[in-house]
C-alpha cells in the first residue's frame, strides 16, 4: 500500500473522561468527550452511578412509606417531591386535602424552589471562579433551610407530607420568621445580582454558551427554567394548576437567549416570584388553631393510661393530652386543619391514638401490613412543577396497600439526555458552565 | 379489563372537553385500530395495538388539533402479579404545548415477544426513555439506534423492575476487562 504524502500535521482526537467523580460535577455522572484540541467533537453521557432502585423499593413499601424515598430524589428541594407523590396518591384515591394544608404545601414548595435555585446559581458561579457569590447564596439558603427545619424538623430528608395532609402544622410566629429571613435573602440577591448579572467575565462565560434551539429543547422534552430560557412559557403551575396555584398571582419569567445566561436570568426572576407566592399565602391561608386552650385538662399520656386501667374511661376522649415535643404541630385541633377527614387514609391525631381505644384501633388498622391505605384499582399521572421542571409521578394501584408501580419522571433526565446537543462543537471549558446550568441532581436522575 | 369503561358515548360525556377531543379524534381516525379508550380521574387513556403505534404517534404529533410536541414520559408496567394478559404494557405520556392537553397511550406487549417499535424518529428524548425501559423491563425497541442499558451496567443479569425479579437478588461481581 503506497503511503500518501503528508500534507499537513496529522492530529489524533483525544478521548477524555469527565467523572464519575470530578470536582466540577454536581453528582456522580460520567461524560466521555472526544476532543480535537480544546473543541468537543462528540460526547457520550453515562448515568446510573447513583441508582438506588427507588421504583423497586416503592413497590415493596406501603403508600406512606414511600415518602422518605421521595426525599432522596431531588434532595435540594425535597418538599416538592413529597407534594408530587402525595398529590398522585390522593388523585388515585379521589381525596381532597384541607384548604390550610393546600396553602402549607404551596408555601413550603416555593421555599424549596428558592433553595434549589440559590444552590444552582451559586454553584455555577463558583465553578466560574465567583467564590463569593457562592458563599452568599449558600448563606441565603441556610436562612431558608432553618425555616424548613422549624416546620419539618429536618433540613434535607424531611418526609413532610402524608397521604391526605402534612406531618405538622406551621409553628407559631412562622409568618414573622419568613418575613425576616426573606428580607435577608433579598439583600443577598441584590448583592449577587450586582456581582454577577453585569459582570463581564460571567457574561462571557455564560452568554451564547450551551445553546439549544427551542425546537430541539421541545424535542428533548425540556421543561422548567431550561425551556423557559428558550422562550417557551410552560409552567405546570400555570398550565395545569394544582393545589392553590390558581389563587395566587405570579408571573412565569422567560428569556429568549436559549443559553446559559438566559437560564441564569430565569432562575433569578423565579426566586423573586416564588417569594411573592409565599407572601401571598399567609393572608389567604385559613387561620389554624394556633392557640389551644388547655384549661386544666392537660394530662400526661402515662397518667391517662393508668386512669383508663382502673375503669375511669367515660370522659377520656374530652381530655387534652400533653404530647411529646416531637409531635408539635399535630395536636388534635391542628390535625383537623392539616389532614383530610378520611379515616381510611389518615392516621388519627396522636391525642386519640394514645388517649382512646377508637383512635388506637384506627391507628393499627392503617399501620398493619396488608391493611393500610388501599386505593381502588387504577392508574394516574400527576405532574408538579419541580425546581428543575415537570416532575411527574405515574402511580398504578392494584387495590392493595402497596403501590403496584411508581414511576418518576425526573426533569433533569431530559436535560442530561440532551446535554450532547449543548456541548458538542463547543470548547471543553464550556462544558462546566453548561453542566452547571442544567442543575443535574443525581438523586432524581438515577433514582 | 373490568375496571375500565368501554367505548360508549355515555362514558365520554363527563370528560373535560379538551381530553375528550383527543380520544374522539383518535377513535374517528382509527376506528378499528384503537382497542380501548377511557378516562380515569381526569387522565385520558387510549390503548392501541403494537403494529399501529407508528401511524398513531405520527397522527398525534402532526394533527393540528392535537399537536403533541412533547413526549413527557415513557415507561412500562409488568402486570404479572395482577394476572393481566398480555403481561406488559408500554406507557407513553404526551403533552401538547399548543393546546395544553395530555394523553396517555398504552401498548400491550406479550411476554413471548417483548418488542415494540422505537419512536426515536418522532421524539429524540425517546432514545433514553427506551433505553431505560429495556434496562428495567427487558422490552426491546425495534429500530432504536443504540439500545444499551442506561442505569445499570452491561453485565447485569435480568431486568429488575419485572415482577418476578426478586428484590434481594445479588448480582455477581464484575471484574475489569483486560
Amino acid at each position: 500500500m503506497a503511503a500518501e504524502p503528508i500534507r499537513e500535521t496529522r492530529t489524533d482526537n483525544m478521548m477524555l473522561n469527565m467523572g464519575p467523580s470530578h470536582p466540577a460535577m454536581h453528582g456522580v455522572i460520567r461524560i466521555v468527550v472526544e476532543l480535537d484540541g480544546e473543541t468537543v467533537v462528540s460526547s457520550d453521557t453515562e448515568i446510573g452511578y447513583l441508582h438506588r432502585a427507588f421504583e423497586k423499593e416503592a413497590e415493596n413499601a406501603t403508600y406512606n412509606q414511600v415518602f422518605p424515598y421521595t426525599d432522596r430524589l431531588n434532595y435540594v428541594s425535597p418538599i416538592i417531591n413529597n407534594v408530587g407523590y402525595a398529590l398522585a396518591v390522593e388523585k388515585l384515591l379521589g381525596l381532597e386535602v384541607t384548604e390550610r394544608c393546600k396553602y402549607i404545601r404551596v408555601l413550603m414548595s416555593e421555599i424549596s424552589r428558592v433553595c434549589d435555585h440559590l444552590t444552582c446559581i451559586g454553584a455555577s458561579a463558583m465553578e466560574l471562579g465567583a467564590m463569593s457569590a457562592f458563599l452568599y447564596m449558600i448563606e441565603a439558603r441556610e436562612f431558608l433551610w432553618e425555616l424548613v427545619e422549624q416546620v419539618t424538623g429536618a433540613r434535607l430528608t424531611i418526609a413532610y407530607c402524608r397521604v391526605g395532609g402534612v406531618k405538622a402544622d406551621l409553628p407559631e410566629n412562622f409568618e414573622q420568621e419568613v418575613a425576616t429571613r426573606f428580607q435577608k435573602v433579598r439583600e443577598v440577591l441584590k448583592d449577587v445580582d450586582g456581582l454577577l448579572t453585569r459582570n463581564r467575565i460571567f457574561i462571557e462565560r455564560m452568554d451564547g454558551v450551551g445553546v439549544i434551539s427551542k425546537e430541539e429543547a421541545i424535542d428533548y422534552s425540556f421543561t422548567g427554567p431550561m425551556l423557559r430560557g428558550c422562550g417557551v412559557p410552560y409552567d405546570v403551575r400555570k398550565a395545569n394548576p394544582y393545589l392553590v396555584y390558581d389563587q395566587v398571582s405570579f408571573e412565569v419569567p422567560t428569556q429568549t437567549g436559549c443559553d446559559n445566561y438566559s437560564r441564569y436570568l430565569v432562575r433569578m426572576a423565579e426566586i423573586v416570584q416564588s417569594m411573592r407566592i409565599v407572601e401571598q399565602c399567609f393572608p389567604k391561608m385559613p387561620k389554624g388553631p394556633i392557640n389551644v386552650d388547655h384549661a386544666g385538662n392537660v394530662m400526661e399520656p402515662a397518667d391517662m393510661v393508668d386512669t383508663a386501667k382502673i375503669g375511669k374511661t367515660h370522659d377520656l376522649p374530652l381530655i387534652q393530652l400533653e404530647l411529646s415535643p416531637n409531635l408539635e404541630g399535630l395536636e388534635k385541633k391542628q390535625h383537623r386543619e392539616v389532614m383530610a377527614p378520611d379515616k381510611g387514609v389518615v392516621l388519627p391525631a396522636k391525642n386519640d391514638t394514645y388517649g382512646n381505644i377508637e383512635g388506637l384501633m384506627n391507628h393499627f388498622m392503617l399501620i398493619m401490613e396488608g391493611w393500610g391505605i388501599q386505593p381502588p384499582v387504577g392508574e394516574v399521572y400527576q405532574a408538579v412543577e419541580g425546581a428543575n421542571g415537570e416532575l411527574g409521578y405515574y402511580v398504578v394501584s392494584d387495590g392493595m396497600d402497596k403501590p403496584y408501580r411508581v414511576r418518576v419522571r425526573p426533569p433533569c433526565f431530559a436535560f442530561v439526555a440532551g446535554l450532547h446537543k449543548m456541548i458538542d462543537g463547543g470548547m471543553i471549558a464550556d462544558v462546566i458552565p453548561t453542566f452547571g446550568s442544567i442543575n443535574m441532581i443525581a438523586g432524581e436522575l438515577d433514582r | 379489563m373490568s375496571e375500565t369503561t368501554s367505548v360508549t358515548p355515555e362514558s365520554t360525556s363527563s370528560q373535560p372537553p379538551a381530553e375528550s377531543l383527543v380520544l374522539r379524534k383518535l377513535r374517528e381516525r382509527f376506528p378499528d385500530r384503537v382497542l380501548e379508550t377511557h378516562t380515569h380521574r381526569g387522565d385520558a387513556t387510549a390503548v392501541v395495538p403494537r403494529d399501529a403505534a407508528h401511524e398513531i404517534f405520527r397522527f398525534l404529533k402532526e394533527d393540528e388539533d392535537l399537536s403533541f410536541e412533547m413526549l413527557t414520559d415513557l415507561t412500562a408496567v409488568d402486570y404479572l402479579k395482577m394476572k393481566k394478559s398480555p403481561r406488559f404494557e408500554v406507557v407513553y405520556h404526551l403533552y401538547s404545548l399548543t393546546h395544553n392537553h395530555r394523553v396517555r397511550i398504552k401498548i400491550p406487549v406479550t411476554e413471548a415477544q417483548p418488542e415494540v417499535d422505537s419512536i426515536v424518529s418522532f421524539w429524540s428524548i425517546a432514545n433514553w426513555y427506551e433505553r431505560e425501559v429495556w434496562d428495567m423491563f427487558g422490552i426491546r425497541f425495534r429500530g432504536h439506534p443504540d439500545l444499551r442499558r442506561i442505569l445499570l451496567y452491561e453485565e447485569f443479569k435480568g431486568h429488575p423492575l419485572r415482577k418476578d425479579y426478586p428484590k434481594n437478588k445479588r448480582q455477581p461481581l464484575v471484574t475489569a476487562k483486560m
